[in-house]
């Protein structure tokens, strides 16, 4: 499943509330039924490390690093790409 | 309550402005000016209306401004933002290119309404739209989800093109920094309320590393390190303590450190002010000094993570070597 970012946030991705709804009614779905879920975000320019963490937090938590395995993050800006591994990187070191 | 605004009211002299509000007499807002010339940050009318709201319409007391830079009030939205009258019959000029008036955001609908109407205003190149985006977004977001304000964020800007600045205040009458964190952690007074709010991986809704599902606790720290990198100031007034992040010594060279512990940045730490039952937070943000969006994201990864394994360090059980 892939998933145009742009369509759900806009060009600036900030809004948590959009975030969480998008991991629970649409990711974690997916990742139940045993997709690869593609998050493009053409058209993104930025991303508050609270979305990408309401987005992917729980995530981590449950799948570990084996997320990356199912979820992949297609057309990033530096600075999206850079918000993602930040929440990749502090989440894995929390487990 | 009293508050004066004056004709110098920035971050350098913001103690100062803190202590003309007298919070006595709750019901009332007295709003006095300079009698010559106005001139305050974005934080302080953020702060202003935030009370105004606090009080009936009618106790709202802001006349007899006389400065001559009194219109700027009206341009920056305060009298609206008071439910006053303005005195100004002026024409108002299209604003793009210099400010966002006080908005009062009250949902996460109206704050990303707010973000995406505000960048075309400011005029700002793509790479710096991002950093204003961003610190709006976090700081906005953490009034909806931890200061319970009933009348939500007060918002202003003003982007200083002289010296390529963006001055950003937001204000809130909500619980406060010291309730908010109180939830999670038993703190033992202002000053470490304001260090643990600023720190990466802290947040009130959790004692747990990584946070919530929603929750990392590090909107304030991701800021703070912009300033610090853009060597700009940053303030934090809640309750009746003010901590300010320091300019960085322009004669130090390179890339600086991104402490976790705010209380080893450049800073002044202010108790005893005059209470304030809410949050004040302004930043400046000076667009020419601030490297790539990206490569301040980078920096601010690196220290989150050292922070996170720090703390873990700290609480595990090591080796105890005994005679």
């Amino acid at each position: 499943m892939t998933i145009d970012m742009e369509s759900v946030v806009g060009s600036f991705a900030e809004n948590k509330d959009l975030a969480r709804d998008l991991r629970r009614q649409s990711i974690e779905p997916a990742l139940a039924a045993g997709e690869t879920v593609i998050l493009n975000f053409a058209g993104v320019t930025g991303a508050t490390q609270s979305f990408v963490h309401a987005m992917m937090s729980e995530l981590i938590r449950t799948y570990g690093e084996d997320l990356f395995d199912k979820v992949l993050f297609q057309k990033c800006s530096a600075a999206v790409q850079e918000v993602v591994e930040t929440v990749a990187e502090y989440m894995l070191e929390s487990l | 309550m009293k508050i004066h605004l004056s004709n110098s009211d920035f971050l350098r002299t913001f103690e100062r402005f803190v202590r003309t509000f007298d919070p006595s007499e709750p019901h009332v807002l007295d709003v006095t000016t300079h009698d010559k010339w106005v001139s305050v940050h974005p934080a302080v009318l953020a702060m202003v209306a935030a009370l105004g709201r606090q009080v009936p319409k009618e106790n709202v007391r802001l006349d007899d401004v006389t400065a001559a830079s009194g219109h700027y009030l009206d341009r920056m939205g305060l009298f609206a933002a008071l439910g006053k009258e303005s005195p100004y019959s002026i024409v108002k000029h299209e604003s793009a290119g210099r400010f966002i008036p006080l908005t009062q955001i009250r949902t996460s609908q109206e704050q990303t309404r707010f973000i995406s109407e505000m960048i075309p205003i400011l005029h700002l190149l793509p790479d710096q739209a991002d950093a204003i985006k961003y610190v709006v977004g976090e700081l906005v977001r953490n009034v909806l989800e931890h200061a319970e304000a009933s009348s939500g964020a007060f918002v202003a800007l003003q982007y200083h093109s002289k010296n390529n600045m963006v001055r950003l205040g937001i204000a809130d009458t909500g619980i406060g920094i010291m309730s908010s964190i109180s939830r999670s952690w038993r703190i033992r007074g202002e000053a470490e309320a304001i260090r643990l709010a600023l720190t990466p991986g802290v947040t009130g809704t959790t004692r747990r590393e990584g946070g919530t599902e929603t929750n990392a606790g590090a909107g304030l720290f991701f800021i703070k390190s912009m300033a610090v990198v853009s060597r700009d100031q940053f303030v934090i007034y809640s309750g009746s303590g003010l901590y300010k992040l320091l300019m960085r010594d322009k004669r130090i060279k390179g890339f600086p450190t991104l402490h976790a512990n705010p209380f080893l940045d450049r800073h002044r730490w202010t108790e005893g002010l005059p209470y304030f039952k809410g949050t004040v937070v302004a930043v400046d943000l000076s667009l020419g000094q601030t490297p790539e969006f990206v490569a301040l994201l980078a920096a601010i990864r690196a220290a989150y993570s050292s922070a996170i394994r720090e703390r873990k360090k700290a609480g595990v059980k090591m080796p105890r070597f005994i005679d």
